[in-house]
């Protein structure tokens, strides 16, 4: 492990494996999560959900659920209408029914809601409202969407008159074409990255307090961006910002899942207000499944302009997504595809072009951005299949293929074709690395000879760039309010600190490792500084924690403030030294005379200073605020390798090894770092092996609970291998580039190349995710094999 | 009904409907909220408790089945002594990201090592493949169950 | 996802389990592990009128071999079947395969059999043993061929008056093995495709019987019966069994899923059903 520690291990700093503040109350089950909330008077909330696909709404019948003893009252989309709330606007600029009033547009769509005075009461009623349905004919994947004549799913959209949710292109066109025309190979690969869902293990929920009286809304809920989500509340509910507290507890995971604002929300606050008691409301497990923002569901064909000696010229790339009823996908204003331009990857090559359509199905809305940073897990995946497939019908090695295409160390910044600016990488060594640690010869000499024998061994490989961090106020907003971020560091007389954040942990270890920040910069030991976050009453504003934007952003807005800090206290330092403030020189735990390290006081002196002996004209107090608006995204990147046993008679795959190099910049805690490298290897396996939902033709959701939709066990879940390069970010203040999405990102097209590869030499190009056994027995079955 | 649960050691007397979920009973009825709920299809274990000494899913059982039996939650894994050597490992393994499955892990793991003073890597994957886990890809679960184990048994030992 | 509400009766006896199950007519069910029928309640799939639970039964959490065959109450858990040292063969191969370890240490194998589940694996492990279900009424118990059991997927031949108390599963007094080869897509999950083979090996060394089952691949568990005849008479073999399985795959009777093709599942009943042969084979002649 590279060890970039400046501070000793008291003070732990960056590069310190601290232990996790977070720690004790989670191992002791004193953790606050949403569903852990009671208030006095609290009210429970269930969720009446449409059974089918798509169907006209006639008439809803509350009397039953009335009747039920601990019922209190029926919401429906009636009601909702009444106080202009029965559609609210998403984050891609559409809006999304609140409860249906018209029609229903999927299987799972929110229709009534039952407030009772427990949660087996407002159970029992929502088993008792009766909803009748005119039915429809209910639209599953795009491309029939599409087709001529197809029903109109969103005729109470003004102007829409098909079921296009909206087109986007980029690149050069014309100068794209011409690379392909004089291509001497174009390879294309057409695949489905499927729809998955991020299932944090705590479902969604809230606890909405609003006070009738003082219009006071205190509103508990299961958010990776409350600051975003109250400004939101403001705009949609019409309350006063000033009125509105989010207060976001511990959370179960969130994975893109608790970024968007669901219809239950709005719901509960909505009866809370009405009712004037707290409403508590908490997602079943299928009500999740079903309803909440999936991931992916992208069809893709991607094409390759190739020379004979396999250099890229071009690429080229049709995606058509499918986007559920509503266009609602989470990402940055100015792209309708998310990030997915990055699809030109790890290699040098001048010209791409890349049109996007998506379209409305009747399947639940969503699109977000699933551990990943607005659809790059699709784009990664496309490129790494891509250039697979056109490393065997070039018949060079897939390792020696990326080496050839590679992005060179010394062309960062590298301006990528569609206009991203990479800031820094050294590819080769970082695929070398990882190569060498599988034993990849050995490897390929290996399958060889298994083959001989009618063995089937695949090694795949995924070296994967992503773009992450967003992001620069100029270029990215989202529904307008600039992806900037904001730390708040407040130093205490005695040298103890607070550090407020405008991102929010769910699992990540931001109390640990932001605090490694400020120990960084400071002097000030990680252990006497307390983070705050989640509480928009008590911290400064900034967009939230998904698209690994925290330690690129929040951690830039962290270390910036922590200078802030310390250069006042460097200024009292001298004047407490009776030194000239230029003649002060800091070391990780003090501040001396330059060349006379004798004379010096530490940070706790300066701060304890900063409250009682200033010097003349300095304003009292050790604390400032930082809001970072970041120059460019980071590019953190990774090499991987994955070996698979292939068993020919079944399909059964299982992984043998799995190599893992991840470069992320500089790794303020590593490990952290391998924590979220672990988790996100995982979840990547999980979707290339087992996890994604699928529908019937009628509409019906099959992956509605976890008996369907499939997480891996420990059982299942290969072990992994780590590595690392450390290339630091020249534009982040500490060098880090984010890291909780990486191995998501990656992965997928590591394991899917190493079954491929398995049967490579039977002429199998392609297997989609996830790559099921049958899938696999069909592929070597139809190929002859 | 009435039923009276004994609960981390303390006696639990309360008056029940037939259908309540022991998990329900545990965090609202008694109200230790470690115990989490994360699906409606006895799979996640994230509500796993122990039963006289046995880790079974709390969202699969009534509370009025554990009428007169000892029930172990996150809450009563510490003793007088302090952390369990489980609770220790995991936050010295990084054994926990959000926390969530974190207590269910714990009293397997716990449960485990009660029976296997050295669990293999295969063996702790076994047993806590009726618990999901979303964050940690299980290895640091793994590596902070075998660690407790052989720290149980070195105290032991001592 | 909350059970309706319900009339519960912790029984302290069989006869009183029996009485309050007469009682409640086909509104009742029995309380068990409550592995299946809990999620079922909490889906609302199942609402019964009274629940009645067993567990503080005394008497019925018995494993033992008795009269060539083993006993095994109906409060036996699956892991109490995996950890015992009285089984082998295919019960033994299936236990640690059933649900998972936490759901194992609840569930009971006489629950699973009478759930009637044609995804459940002991079914067919109880198919190619040859077992038989021992059933209580208030006129005392009768012994059912567990063919018999199974009328259809969740539908079982009990009358409303009668509980499951127990299993009876053949102990061979010759050579004999067996094995429960299961593809499922991760722990906890239904199969996909499961094969119970059962060989009992004559003193030549041919054999002398054969049970063959299949799980998921019909509307209910299913016996191989042209497997079975495939290998009875013959020698142990890896043609023997390659050709069972073939007879196997053609008896199955698979579905198009979302697990897969029926094409696909045929194929991975006829590899199986070599596989479980094999290991039945390899038990039997160690």
């Amino acid at each position: 492990m590279t060890d970039t520690t400046t501070t000793p291990p008291e003070i732990g700093g960056i590069g310190h494996s601290v232990k996790r503040v977070e720690d004790a109350r989670l191992i002791e089950g004193q953790g606050n999560f949403l569903d852990d909330i009671a208030l006095p008077g609290m009210l429970h909330m269930a969720l009446v959900r449409s059974p089918v696909a798509h169907a006209r709404i006639n008439g809803i019948d509350s009397d039953a659920a009335m009747a039920v003893d601990g019922v209190l009252a029926v919401v429906t989309g009636e009601l909702m209408a009444a106080h202009n709330l029965a559609w609210m606007p998403t984050l891609s600029g559409d809006t999304q029914a609140v409860l249906a009033t018209d029609k229903v547009r999927y299987q799972g769509q929110e229709v009534a809601a039952v407030i009772a005075t427990d949660p087996y009461a407002a159970a029992d009623g929502a088993e008792l409202v009766e909803v009748d349905y005119d039915m429809l004919d209910a639209i599953t994947n795009p491309q029939q969407s599409l087709a001529e004549g197809a029903e109109l799913i969103r005729d109470e959209k003004e102007g829409q008159t098909d079921n296009l949710a909206y087109t986007w292109e980029t690149g050069d066109e014309a100068a794209t074409e011409a690379a392909f025309a004089g291509a001497d190979r174009v390879v294309s690969l057409t695949t489905h990255y499927p729809r998955s869902h991020p299932s944090p293990l705590e479902t969604c929920g809230i606890v909405a307090d609003v006070n009738s009286v003082t219009g006071q809304a205190t509103i508990y809920m299961t958010s990776q961006a409350p600051h975003a989500h109250r400004t939101l509340f403001a705009l949609v509910a019409g309350l006063p910002e000033q009125n509105i507290r989010i207060v976001s507890p511990d959370i179960g995971g969130g994975f893109g899942n608790k970024v968007p604002i669901y219809p239950g929300y709005v719901v509960a606050t909505a009866a809370s207000l009405l009712i004037g008691q707290p409403v508590k409301w908490v997602e079943t497990r299928t009500g999740n499944l079903i309803s909440t923002g999936f991931g992916r569901d992208y069809y893709m064909t991607g094409e390759l302009a190739l020379s004979n000696d396999g250099r890229i010229q071009a690429m080229r790339v049709d995606m058509l997504s499918d986007q559920g009823a509503f266009y609602s996908d989470a990402q940055p204003t100015r792209y309708r595809a998310g990030l997915f331009h990055v699809c030109t990857g790890s290699y040098d090559f001048p010209h791409a072009h890349i049109k996007c359509r998506g379209a409305f199905t009747n399947k639940a809305p969503g699109g977000v951005a699933y551990r990943c940073s607005f659809r790059i897990t699709e784009a990664s995946y496309l490129i790494e299949r891509l250039i697979q497939t056109a490393a065997y019908e070039l018949g060079i090695d897939p390792a020696e293929m990326r080496l050839r295409n590679f992005i060179q160390p010394e062309q960062f910044p590298y301006e990528t074709a569609t206009g991203f600016v990479y800031d820094s990488g050294d590819y080769p060594t970082a695929l070398r690395k990882a190569l060498d640690a599988a034993g990849y010869d050995e490897l390929r000499a290996e399958q060889a000879a298994a083959r001989e024998e009618g063995r089937l061994v695949g090694i795949g490989i995924a070296h994967f760039t992503e773009a992450v961090g967003a992001g620069p106020a100029h270029t990215y907003d989202i529904a307008g309010l600039k992806m900037i971020d904001s730390a708040e560091l407040r130093v205490h007389p005695t040298g103890k600190a607070i550090l407020k954040l405008g991102v929010k942990t769910q699992g990540q270890g931001h109390e640990t490792t932001f605090a490694q920040i400020v120990a960084e910069e400071t002097g000030i030991p990680s252990t006497d500084i307390k983070v705050i976050h989640g509480d928009t009453d008590d911290t400064p504003y900034g967009l939230g924690t998904y698209a690994s934007r925290s330690t690129p952003v929040g951690g830039a807005a962290t270390a910036m403030v922590a200078r802030k800090i310390a250069d006042k206290a460097r200024h009292i330092a001298a004047h407490l030294l009776e030194a000239a403030p230029e003649d002060i020189d800091r070391d990780a735990d003090k501040f001396f005379v330059k060349g006379s390290p004798d004379k010096s006081v530490t940070i706790q002196d300066a701060a304890f200073a900063a409250y009682t002996n200033l010097p003349e004209g300095m304003e009292y107090g050790l604390e400032d605020v930082t809001y970072y608006n970041p120059p460019n995204l980071t590019f953190p990147y990774g090499s991987y390798v994955v070996v698979v046993d292939v068993d020919a008679d079944t399909g059964v795959w299982k992984v043998r090894r799995m190599v893992a190099l991840d470069d992320c910049g500089v790794r303020i805690n590593p490990m952290i770092v391998e924590g979220q490298i672990h988790g996100g290897l995982t979840e990547g396996f999980a979707m290339s092996s087992m996890q994604w939902i699928t529908f019937d033709d009628d509409g019906n959701c099959i992956g509605s609970n976890f008996m369907d939709y499939l997480i891996p066990t420990a059982w299942e879940t290969p072990r992994f291998e780590l590595l690392e390069t450390v290339t630091p970010s020249p534009h982040h203040p500490i060098g880090a580039k984010g890291i909780g999405e990486s191995a998501t990102v990656g992965s997928p097209a590591a394991f899917v190349n190493a079954v491929v590869d398995a049967l490579a030499h039977l002429g199998v190009r392609n297997i989609d995710m996830p790559v099921l056994p049958d899938r696999v027995w069909e592929a070597i079955d139809s190929a002859g094999g | 009904m009435e039923i009276t649960v004994n609960i981390n050691g303390t006696d639990h007397t309360a008056d029940v409907e037939p259908r309540r979920l022991l998990v329900d009973h545990i965090r609202t009825g008694v109200g230790l909220t470690g115990t989490h709920i994360g699906c409606d299809t006895t799979s996640c274990g994230v509500c796993t408790v122990l039963v006289d000494g046995t880790p079974v899913k709390s969202c699969t059982m009534l509370a009025v089945q554990a009428d007169g039996r000892e029930v172990t939650t996150v809450e009563g894994l510490k003793s007088a002594d302090g952390l369990h050597p489980v609770q220790q490992a995991f936050s010295d393994e990084h054994g926990l990201q959000c926390g969530f499955c974190t207590p269910a892990m714990m009293l397997v793991g716990a449960a485990l090592i009660e029976e296997n003073p050295a669990p293999s890597d295969d063996e702790v994957r076994w047993a806590i493949s009726g618990n999901l886990c979303r964050c940690t890809g299980y290895m640091n679960i793994v590596k902070a169950i075998q660690a407790a184990a052989a720290a149980a048994s070195s105290d032991g030992d001592g | 996802m909350l059970p309706a509400r319900f009339d519960y009766v912790a029984a302290s006896s069989v006869e009183e389990a029996i009485a309050a199950k007469a009682q409640g007519g086909d509104e009742s069910r029995i309380l068990a592990g409550g592995q299946s029928l809990l999620p079922m309640m909490k889906l609302r799939f199942a609402t019964p009128a009274n629940l009645i639970d067993i567990n503080r039964i005394g008497g019925l959490d018995t494993i033992e071999r008795h009269n060539g065959h083993l006993h095994i109450g109906a409060l036996v858990r699956h892991a109490d079947i995996a950890a015992s040292g009285e089984v082998s063969g295919a019960v033994a191969s299936a236990a640690p395969w059933i649900a998972d370890p936490l759901v194992r240490n609840l569930g009971t194998m006489c629950g699973s059999v009478a759930h009637c589940d044609p995804e459940g694996d002991w079914n067919s492990v109880l198919l190619a043993t040859g077992a038989e279900v021992i059933a209580q009424g208030p006129s005392g118990s009768r012994s059912i061929a567990i063919g018999d059991f199974v009328e259809d997927f969740f539908t079982n031949t009990l009358a409303d008056d009668e509980m499951v108390v127990a299993l009876h599963i053949p102990v061979p007094s010759g050579r004999s093995g067996g094995s429960y080869q299961k593809l499922e897509r991760k722990v906890g999950d239904y199969a996909t495709v499961g094969v119970a083979a059962h060989l009992e090996l004559a003193g030549d060394g041919t054999i002398s019987a054969a049970g063959v089952a299949m799980t998921s691949v019909a509307p209910i568990n299913r016996k191989a019966t042209g497997a079975e005849a495939v290998l009875v008479g013959n020698a142990p073999s890896a043609e023997l069994f390659a050709e069972a399985g073939e007879a196997a795959a053609a008896a199955a009777d698979p579905r198009d899923d979302v697990r897969g093709s029926a094409r696909w599942k045929r194929r991975v009943v006829a590899a199986f059903t070599r596989r479980a042969l094999a290991a039945a084979a390899e038990e039997a002649q160690a």
